[in-house]
């Protein structure tokens, strides 16, 4: 697992860790991998969504047979020699072996209940969804391919943040992603922005608040700081709903909390409005 | 690294710094030797030591900030408050002056001089109203063709519940997504500390300088070294490995070019820091006006679009 400072923990006292993935955190229901995945990584009984891989959730939004990856052979490289406790190749060719994954980000041509479109969806699993080269520039080409073929563009986000094995270059990610939105808006098309669990940090800072429509997840964690960090830094005392996507809708920051299933049908309606 | 290697690598790095403007040489004919000595000296590989003098002397107590330069470069200064919304942040200035008789839009982070103006001031850690009030004076500048300077001198932006509940995440892509819209020169320069996103909601610029001893990262040394090293004490260790020092900056293509500062740092003389940071703005916009703005936006953005390392 990457250590990246997502401060996932919304509870007060912080359930005890779940000893199985598919464990639901919220109401401890265990699931079988094929029940889970026929019910979108949604906990049936509390509604719970656990995290749901990038592949996943393309199979999950587009007609099927539609997708087309693009830039898929992309990879990071290690600019500045990085060397943490362990070295910065090391941990990419561990998180590329473990997730089967070039890097955070898969982009590609689809269409959604008819309407073409371009995705570009990140995963959490790969590095904490973290923001380097390679997912910049993924979401730059993927900008392109919208404007390009005249179709809108459709983002999901999950992401710890910049990653700093990359240093700067990362942080400069978020100005060259913020640029391709620009050229994407002013070829006339639109961007849709799905937030899913975690949508922090870089990624919040850069692309995903620059979409046409902002939507998210139930719960999900939507801030630029996360509640540990804040906590710590300035003592305060955090409310509950502490930078969740709930808190977020009321403070005027999204257009719609969505549940899962509802995501599909939404960006079908939302392609045929801006169509 | 065998000698020779590294010897190479040296020169390829010595050579790819001449080729940068630098100072633009032409109008420094008097400073050159002492150019040609800064030259040598960045064209080493600064070792973790002395990136972390830089990280020291960025943060410097008595390093001048925004407002000194202000008072010293610009005439006629009148500063600009508020984001016509919320609220007035005073870890943000803005304002218009004059650079050489043209009157240009000034934005920068200001940190305190003593406990009282920090805290009013939050540190130099704006809030999304900091980064709204210059999203404001941008458009301000582009309405009236005035050219923007950006001194980015901010630990980050500020880390709150409020800042959260206003948006903070939103008003720095925002502000980003403003810069890359305007058709007037911008210039940016990196005085002090380059934090992260709160630094580069005001960087996204025509031309981005650092000078000498600034540093400009994704994260600070100690928050680095707290999530990988598990120990904010390894600082140090940190910010050796991600380099956030000006030299390395300028060889990721990060920055354009860098402003030197008096020995010892720009808190030992700020006259002439000011002095030396006035003469570089002075010659980007000379150049940058020059540039029709349809043809300034696309080389802005297609800058910021090349930059990152993959294969």
């Amino acid at each position: 697992m990457a250590k990246i400072d997502v401060s996932i923990e919304t509870e007060d006292k912080p359930a005890p860790p779940p000893k199985h993935p598919n464990t639901c955190p919220s109401c401890h229901s265990h699931y079988r991998d094929d029940e889970l995945e026929r019910a979108q990584w949604v906990c049936a009984q509390c509604g719970h969504h656990f995290p749901m891989r990038a592949r996943a959730r393309i199979a999950s939004l587009v007609d099927e047979g539609t997708f087309y990856e693009e830039s898929a052979d992309l990879h990071s490289e290690d600019p500045l020699n990085f060397f943490d406790l362990r070295p910065y190749t090391e941990r990419l060719a561990e998180a590329e072996m473990s997730t089967g994954l070039a890097d955070a980000m898969v982009i590609g041509q689809g269409a959604i209940e008819g309407r073409g479109c371009e995705l570009a969806v990140m995963d959490f699993t790969f590095m904490g969804g973290s923001m380097g080269s390679v997912v910049g520039e993924k979401f730059s080409r993927a900008c392109d391919s919208a404007a390009e073929r005249g179709v809108p563009l459709v983002s999901v986000t999950s992401s710890g943040g910049a990653r700093m094995q990359e240093g700067i270059l990362s942080l400069m990610q978020l100005p060259k992603t913020v640029c391709a939105v620009e050229d994407l808006h002013d070829a006339g098309q639109a961007m849709i922005v799905v937030m899913a669990h975690p949508t922090t940090a870089g990624v919040l800072a850069s692309f995903a608040s620059l979409g046409d429509v902002l939507l998210a997840e139930p719960g999900a964690l939507i801030a630029f700081t996360g509640p540990r960090v804040v906590e710590q830094t300035t003592r305060e005392k955090l409310p509950d709903d502490f930078g969740l996507a709930e808190q977020n809708l009321r403070f005027g920051h999204l257009d719609a909390i969505l549940e899962r299933r509802q995501i599909r049908p939404t960006l079908g309606r939302l392609l045929r409005l801006f169509g | 690294m065998a000698p020779s290697e590294h010897e190479l690598r040296l020169r390829e790095r010595l050579n790819r710094l001449r080729n940068v403007p630098l100072l633009g040489g032409a109008k420094l004919s008097g400073e050159l030797e002492r150019l040609q000595r800064q030259l040598d000296r960045i064209g080493q590989e600064p070792t973790g030591d002395e990136i972390w003098r830089s990280v020291e002397l960025a943060r410097h107590p008595d390093r001048p900030y925004t407002l000194d330069y202000v008072e010293a470069l610009l005439d006629d200064w009148f500063e600009l408050h508020g984001d016509r919304g919320r609220g007035d942040d005073g870890a943000m200035v803005t304002g218009l002056g004059k650079l050489d008789g043209r009157t240009v839009a000034l934005v920068g982070q200001q940190k305190g001089r003593d406990i009282q103006e920090r805290t009013r001031r939050q540190f130099g850690m704006p809030y999304p109203e900091g980064y709204r009030k210059a999203i404001r004076v941008f458009e301000l500048a582009d309405r009236h063709g005035f050219p923007v300077i950006s001194l980015v001198d901010t630990p980050g932006a500020y880390p709150g519940v409020a800042a959260e509940q206003h948006g903070q995440g939103g008003a720095i892509a925002m502000s980003q997504t403003t810069m890359a819209r305007l058709s007037v020169p911008t210039v940016a320069c990196v005085i002090g500390e380059g934090g992260s996103g709160g630094a580069i909601a005001i960087a996204l610029a025509d031309r981005v300088l650092m000078q000498e001893h600034a540093i400009y990262s994704v994260i600070s040394p100690e928050g680095c070294a707290a999530i990988l090293w598990r120990d904010a004490g390894q600082a140090k260790k940190a910010a050796a490995a991600f380099k956030p020092d000006a030299a390395h900056c300028l060889e990721l293509g990060v920055i354009d070019a860098i402003v030197p500062e008096p020995a010892g740092g720009a808190h030992v003389d700020p006259a002439e820091a000011a002095r030396l940071l006035g003469e570089t703005l002075r010659e980007s916009i000379d150049d940058l006006v020059e540039v029709p703005a349809d043809e300034l936006r696309r080389r802005r953005r297609a800058k910021f679009r090349s930059l990152g390392v993959f294969a």
